[in-house]
């Protein structure tokens, strides 16, 4: 889960990293006087937010507020601005960058920083990084504090600075569960390091043990929302056949082999493992609501049975029919008593992919 | 031969008095494992499908010579499960439990590699070595015995792809669901060399699919070390990006982790890459 910059720097806060003394607001008048010169930052959840025009200076109320009239409620890469964050204008000596993620390779932590700060960390050249494997079970020690110092030209009072910015945002990444914890820019002043801007993505797996955290919503469809709060897997595409799989490898291997016979698939529904007919009605509730023309339903069966799955389509259908073609596909633990339960409904079920995504492809194409 | 699991593997169920433990320590015993232990603390003297349950991984080891575990525990409680395996000396732990927090996924792989045990998964279906043993919730029918190793990001792909080269009449020594996570116990580089060193093993799939860079790594370990051929199949080449694809670690975003990438690198290393799952079978089948 995506943190906004302004939930980030207060968690920040708590674990010692100095971030400027700011405020969101949700209304320009609620801008408050200052002294000064202020920065209104755009709280939405993507990248690139300056250049798209999202943050902006001013020099005194009046100005701030004109200027928040018109972030509110922009649009920056499809990300509605409906908070603001004001702080006062830090005074910048330099722009570092610093961040700790989950590294997939090495499957321990990585601590990477760079003085070239502010932008993209992608389009830094390599050996201007300083990246280094943290193992999670030993944690940060003084000497690679030292090493990223050295490395980043600080002067020996600012690498004592650098001692409680590391620290802290090790603490952050790990005691908050997050993918990702980064500081860009982490801001030289004359006071010492400042986190000027702070991006916090928690673990989703890790949120049932930090309840006190607010839920931040993504920009999901509305669909795309209610599916989640079922724990269905599903993502809306924009094609026109409905996709009903189980495991997320063989949903992508569906939509692929659709793909392959030229058409497209609608939706990406994963049903996980289950032995409930209740979570399928409640898929088909879901891609009942997408713009499709034909549902096609794969499912090799393992711990998810085929006739758990026939018995909720065919629930499903009970309850409220679709008035579109259901090709499906059913393969493994129970397929026949499945194929016997929707053949009752007068589904046929195929047993190889190939065979049903072409049908399904025909029946999407109006033939 | 075959890798990692055998008929010698003793194998105990942690989780095991669970709607799941129970149901797979059937579905194991059918297929032939020698599942010897269940824990379940508070549970110590009951017996499920005629299996012994303890109350810890260290008693249950001391009464049956367990040497690898299977774990159904619910993900909050997965990694002090995983531990108390390790700690109990046990050198296989086949880590089933979807939702694992990644922090304990670190740490648990990281104190394994530590005390040289392997850990498998989390969020993996296990594996199986037909006609010896299976330490997972692979359905049981889709396998045959025979010379192909298989290696999987996914689960019900996996049993797709199994199942094709079963019907393809293509056997397989041992095959892997490695798990989906984007922090794995064991990786691909790791089975492919298993795999290249498994006299029993002739050819190699790989099925992979977005996300991270793994394909791509081992594409590289192919190149300088693997001579066995290899097969494979990348699910998601037609997945948007910026979207995740059910599993946390199937994600492309900033143009890492496509399936161009790793079909461009997986062939430049002389992999023979499929287009859709049962294309595999199809590539085996003409070398042959």
């Amino acid at each position: 889960m995506k943190l906004y910059e302004y939930m980030a720097k207060e968690i920040f806060k708590k674990h010692g990293i100095p971030v400027p003394e700011g405020y969101t607001v949700e209304k320009p008048e609620d801008i408050r006087p200052f002294e000064g010169e202020v920065v209104l930052k755009s709280q939405v959840l993507v990248g690139g937010r300056g250049k798209a025009g999202g943050i902006k200076f001013a020099s005194g109320l009046e100005e701030a507020r004109k200027i928040a009239e018109q972030l509110l409620g922009m649009d920056i890469k499809g990300y509605r601005v409906r908070k603001l964050l004001i702080e006062p204008k830090i005074n910048i000596q330099k722009e570092y960058y610093m961040s700790f993620i989950v590294d997939r390779s090495s499957r321990e932590a990585m601590l990477i920083a760079s003085a070239e700060g502010g932008v993209e960390i992608e389009s830094v050249p390599d050996e201007k990084l300083f990246r280094r494997t943290i193992n999670p079970l030993i944690g940060i020690q003084p000497n690679v504090i030292r090493a990223l110092s050295y490395k980043l030209g600080l002067t020996k009072e600012q690498a004592k600075g650098m001692v409680r910015i590391v620290n802290g945002l090790w603490e952050v990444f790990t005691q908050e569960d997050a993918d990702l914890a980064e500081i860009n820019p982490l801001v030289l002043t004359p006071d010492g390091f400042v986190a000027a801007d702070a991006k916090l993505i928690i673990n989703d797996d890790s949120l049932f043990r930090h309840k006190d955290l607010e839920i931040v919503e993504e920009e999901y469809t509305p669909l795309e929302r209610e599916a989640r709060e079922k724990g269905i897997a599903f993502v809306q595409l924009d094609g026109n056949i409905g996709v009903i799989a189980n495991g997320a490898g063989l949903t992508m291997a569906t939509l692929d082999v659709l793909s392959l016979y030229e058409g497209k698939a609608g939706t990406f529904l994963d049903l996980g493992g289950t032995d409930n007919p209740e979570k399928v009605k409640e898929a088909f509730g879901i891609i009942r609501e997408a713009p499709i023309d034909v549902v096609f339903l794969n499912i090799f069966g393992g711990i998810t049975k085929c006739d758990t799955v026939a018995t909720g389509v065919v629930e499903a259908m009970k309850d409220r029919p679709m008035n579109m073609p259901i090709v499906a596909r059913i393969k493994g633990v129970n397929e026949e008593e499945g194929k016997e339960i929707l053949r009752s409904e007068g589904i046929h079920a195929f047993s190889t992919l190939d065979e049903a995504a072409r049908e399904a492809v025909k029946l999407a194409g109006g033939e | 031969m075959a890798v990692l699991v055998d008929e010698k593997t003793r194998v105990l169920v942690q989780g095991i008095t669970g709607h799941q433990g129970r149901y797979h320590t059937r579905a194991m015993k059918e297929f032939g494992t020698n599942v010897v232990a269940g824990v379940t603390p508070g549970k110590a003297g009951e017996l499920v499908e005629d299996v012994p349950v303890f109350n810890t991984v260290r008693d249950a080891v001391n009464e049956t010579g367990a040497s690898a575990s299977i774990i159904f525990v619910p993900a909050p409680f997965a990694m002090d499960a995983v531990l108390e395996s390790i700690d109990a000396g046990i050198k296989l732990i086949v880590t089933i439990t979807e939702h694992v927090p990644v922090h304990d996924a670190m740490k648990m792989v990281s104190y394994a590699k530590m005390k040289g045990t392997r850990i498998i998964g989390p969020n993996c279906p296990g594996l199986a070595s037909p006609g010896k043993a299976k330490v997972g919730i692979l359905p049981n029918t889709v396998f045959t015995e025979g010379n192909v190793g298989v290696v999987s990001r996914s689960g019900t792909l996996t049993y797709e792809i199994v199942n094709s080269l079963t019907e393809a009449g293509i056997g397989q020594s041992t095959t892997v669901g490695i798990g989906g996570d984007p922090v794995i116990g064991t990786n691909f580089i790791e089975m492919l060399e298993l795999f290249e060193n498994d006299p029993d093993t002739e050819k190699i799939v790989m099925v992979g699919e977005i996300g991270g860079t793994a394909e791509e790594e081992a594409a590289d370990y192919i190149k300088e070390h693997i001579t066995k051929p290899v097969y494979a199949y990348i699910a998601g080449r037609t997945a948007p990006p910026g979207k995740r694809m059910g599993h946390a670690g199937a994600i492309v975003t900033r143009g890492r982790g496509t399936a161009e990438s790793k079909i461009r690198a997986l062939e430049s290393a002389g992999v023979k890459v499929a287009k859709i799952p049962t294309e595999i079978a199809e590539l085996i089948a003409k070398d042959l």
